[in-house]
């Protein structure tokens, strides 16, 4: 699904957006998924920070995605705001199966409400959907899982895990999916291992960024400081993506 | 043993105990005699460890030579010649053909056709050109085998207790970092749970002797050599059965220590402690065990590098670095302090400011996260790396652009690339680095206007096909030398060039054999403090040569059928190889602004 198909060139903009999370949640996982459709299990830490870019075709326009995929340790936290300040819209993600890193994913979107462009948007990310029992069924979107099936058991550190497929989840949708509504964020439930709700968190965030603050390929808003400049980045093409794109991302 | 609760602080296997027992009198005061890795930059002449001619270049091994049936020959007896001689190829080769030994007459005698007369004879020697450069050795095979292996970790019931215990005690190398007050910060093997008891024997040992202010450096137990080196508010801890020197230990820990510093920098790691002595350092190191995990696999695989505290160089002709190095030059961007290019694990081109020169120590630092260690590589696109490169200087961190190029596509950026360092073959870094941390996409800049001006000039091509072109093999660089490898270190341009490894060193294993008789004949060089030395050594299957001058060193071996004579003779022909070569083998200097 080649981008640059479409005959009549279609506008184009580009977005900037930065990964942010707990280290281990599956940041630099989602990526690949997006740029590469690809999956590592035990896939090494990032060090620093990973640039990459992949476009995203919507039907009335194209999004070039230039992606901040920042590593989650602690050390590094400091560099944070250097590569949220400009960003249009943030991934901050958590893990499904560990209840401290949604408590981080929320410290991120408090500081990206404090110190982001006011008009950044947030999706909130709850990766390793494939460890939940319910994975199984393949139901498509976190929102409408089913109230009953994941009633995760509230106590967080405790060792109830039984065999090897059994039920990991220890975020229950409906716990990140209220607080989501609440701060008024995107929400999904993604496996990077499966590719679940991969290329749809990216086009509901390529869909959910205003018009208006899409000003062609060099031109978002605020592009002074030197790591929010756009640059024209050359774009992955042609990869290809078994579960299917289904707003027209083309990623 | 219970493992619950606060762990004893020793253990109870008696086995254990026995194993750790320091023996005072073989374990002090060895200082280490090769130079620091940090010690030397790149560019710059400097003989630190050159001083006064030995006229005793006849070395007695202080470790077992139970192995080696011919022990240690100096290659000069103590004649006037080598006191007077100044230490050029020329003077010193010329002595050795002409001293009077039985092998060396031997050797004449049978010269480079001795491996036909063997064959004629039909004796036992009859396939030695095919055969090993050492004898089997199963059970370090073996062991070498399982090295790499991951320990499980103890089930919930301990009922693999034992079996894990005994895998870890075969490991032939581990590597510990403690803090002073005894918390583990790094260990290569097995979990917290199992190096606890460990950790708590050589804690106790170490306080010991701190105690009686009589700091603890090394000791060995039985086959064991362990290397204390304690730095600030961390111990490092070397336990290698690899025979490996104090120093060249040492010269490892170093090294983690350094990668230690390049997270947290000096004042940092000071500070933390500073604070709280019984302070958690895993925490603000987490995501770099795999860096420090790299560097000692490359130590425990055999690292050249390291051992000789320098680099590697693509080979490159002259003219053609040359045009790399202008295109540095000229694409040079405002904030850049260092700019390298690195294919597979050797340097192709720097540029550098006229007063930084680079450290070999903070480019195997850098080398390792890109080309061992695999974290950079699998995020895939660039990256922008914050890191301290502590023999510049160890207070402050700077910036590192990291851009992998497609050699066959070069103005793409690679997406995604082979996981396992097996697929480094032909793989490319531009690396630039800045003390600017807002310079990604100043940097970025740069990257793409160089690779233009690469492109352009031709030297995408060169790089190429230096880099599929590979290493020499021995035969490539002097017909008919009866050499399978050899190490030749430039110490005015701290760096070094080897053949490849192939056709005689295929695994890993063949690999660490040869690195080990390396370490060997390096130590031995090393041992006395002297400006010129030559150590000569044979075994029923291989004869090698270390010889060390102010300017170079050289380790080499050949298959035992070969005489003293032709050894020297075909490690002449290296250093006069080398001498014609210098300018492609190694960078003089780099492109300096
Ligand atoms: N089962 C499962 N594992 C995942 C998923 N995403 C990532 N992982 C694993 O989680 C670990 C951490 O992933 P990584 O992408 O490095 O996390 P990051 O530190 O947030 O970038 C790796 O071992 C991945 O293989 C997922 O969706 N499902
Ligand atoms: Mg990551």
């Amino acid at each position: 699904m080649a981008d640059s198909g479409a005959a009549a060139p279609k506008p184009s903009s580009s977005v900037k957006l930065v990964l942010l999370g707990e280290a281990a949640v599956g940041k630099s996982s989602l990526v690949m998924r997006f740029v590469n459709n690809d999956f590592q299990e035990n896939k090494e830490p990032t060090i620093g920070a990973a640039f990459l870019t992949q476009k995203c075709n919507l039907p009335t326009r194209t999004i070039k995605f230039e992606i901040w995929d920042t590593a989650g340790q602690e050390r590094f936290a400091s560099l944070a705001p250097m590569y949220y300040r400009n960003a249009q819209a943030a991934l901050v993600v958590y893990d499904i199966t560990k209840p401290s890193s949604l408590t981080k994913a929320q410290h991120w979107v408090a500081e990206l409400h404090r110190q982001a462009s006011p008009g950044i948007v947030i999706a909130l990310v709850g990766n390793k959907a494939d460890l939940a029992a319910e994975a199984a069924a393949g139901d498509e979107l976190g929102d409408d899982a089913t109230e009953d099936t994941d009633a995760a058991p509230g106590a967080e550190g405790e060792e109830d895990a039984d065999a090897d497929n059994a039920d990991q989840r220890r975020v229950a949708t409906k716990t990140a999916k209220a607080y989501a509504e609440e701060e008024g964020l995107l929400f999904f439930e993604t496996s990077a291992k499966t590719g679940k709700n991969v290329a749809e968190v990216f086009t509901a965030i390529a869909n959910a960024i205003p018009e208006a603050s899409l000003k062609g390929p060099r031109g978002a808003a605020g592009g002074q400081s030197s790591l929010g400049r756009q640059e024209d980045a050359r774009v992955n093409l042609g990869s290809v993506r078994p579960e299917g794109a289904k707003e027209g991302c083309a990623c | 043993m219970s493992r619950e609760g606060t762990p004893p602080p020793l253990p109870p296997r008696p086995k254990n105990i026995a194993l750790l027992d320091p023996r005072p009198p073989s374990s002090h005061g060895v200082t280490p005699t090769r130079p620091q890795l940090v010690s030397k930059p790149t560019t710059q002449l400097s003989f630190a460890d050159s001083q006064t001619h030995s006229n005793d270049s006849k070395y007695e091994s202080s470790s077992s030579s139970a192995s080696r049936p011919h022990g240690l020959f100096g290659w000069n007896k103590p004649k006037a010649s080598s006191d007077a001689d100044a230490p050029s190829v020329r003077s010193v080769i010329p002595a050795a053909e002409g001293s009077v030994e039985t092998e060396s007459i031997l050797g004449d005698v049978l010269g480079d056709h001795g491996h036909s007369l063997f064959q004629s004879l039909g004796n036992r020697f009859q396939n030695q050109e095919s055969e090993s450069l050492f004898l089997p050795d199963p059970d370090l095979e073996h062991a070498f085998e399982q090295e790499f292996n991951e320990i499980e970790d103890i089930d919930e019931t301990g009922s693999n207790e034992e079996t894990v215990l005994i895998k870890w005690r075969a490991k032939l190398k581990h590597f510990l970092i403690l803090s002073s007050a005894g918390k583990p910060i790094y260990s290569r093997h097995g979990n917290d749970e199992l190096i606890t008891n460990y950790v708590g024997v050589i804690q106790t040992i170490i306080s010991f002797y701190q105690s009686t202010e009589d700091s603890l450096k090394s000791f060995t137990a039985g086959d064991v050599r362990f290397v204390v080196m304690t730095k600030g508010p961390l111990n490092l801890v070397a336990i290698s059965r690899l025979r490996e020197s104090d120093s060249q230990l040492r010269a490892q820990l170093d090294a983690l220590y350094m990668q230690i510093l390049s997270t947290l920098t000096l004042p940092s790691l000071e500070r933390l402690f500073a604070a709280r002595a019984n302070y958690d350092l895993r925490r603000p190191l987490q995501g770099t065990e795999v860096l420090l995990s790299a560097l000692s696999d490359g130590f425990t695989r055999g690292s050249p590098s390291t051992m000789l505290g320098s680099l590697e160089c693509l080979r490159l002709r002259k003219a053609h670095r040359h045009a790399i190095d202008n295109a540095l030059l000229k694409t040079r961007s405002e904030n850049l302090l260092y700019g390298l290019i690195v294919a597979s694990g050797k340097l192709v081109s720097v540029v550098r400011p006229k007063k930084h020169s680079l450290h070999p120590g903070d480019l195997h630092l850098i080398f390792n996260m890109l080309f061992e260690a695999g974290s950079v590589k699998a995020g895939g696109g660039e990256n922008w790396i914050p890191l301290c490169l502590p023999g510049f200087n160890n207070t402050g961190y700077l910036y590192m652009y990291v851009s992998f190029l497609n050699l066959d596509h070069p103005a793409e950026q690679i997406q995604e690339r082979p996981r396992s360092s097996e697929g480094i073959g032909d793989e490319v870094a531009v690396v630039l680095i800045s003390a600017n941390k807002e310079g990604f996409f100043e940097l970025r800049g740069m990257r793409d206007d160089l690779i233009n001006q690469l492109q352009k000039n031709g030297s995408i091509n060169h790089i190429r096909q230096a880099v599929k072109g590979g290493r020499f093999t021995c035969t490539d660089i002097v017909p008919g030398s009866p050499l399978r490898h050899f190490l030749y270190k430039s110490r005015g341009n701290v760096q070094f060039t080897m053949p490849s490894w192939d056709p005689y060193f295929n695994t890993l294993f063949d690999r660490r054999r040869l690195t080990c008789l390396y370490a060997t004949l390096h130590a031995q060089v090393h041992a006395k403090p002297a400006a010129l030395k030559i150590i000569h050594e044979t075994t029923t299957t291989n004869i090698s040569l270390g010889w060390s001058t102010p300017l170079f060193e050289l380790y080499c071996v050949a298959p035992s059928t070969t005489s003293r004579a032709a050894l020297s003779q075909a490690a002449n022909k290296i250093v006069q190889w080398v001498r014609r070569e210098e300018e492609r083998l190694f960078i003089i200097g780099g492109a300096v602004f």
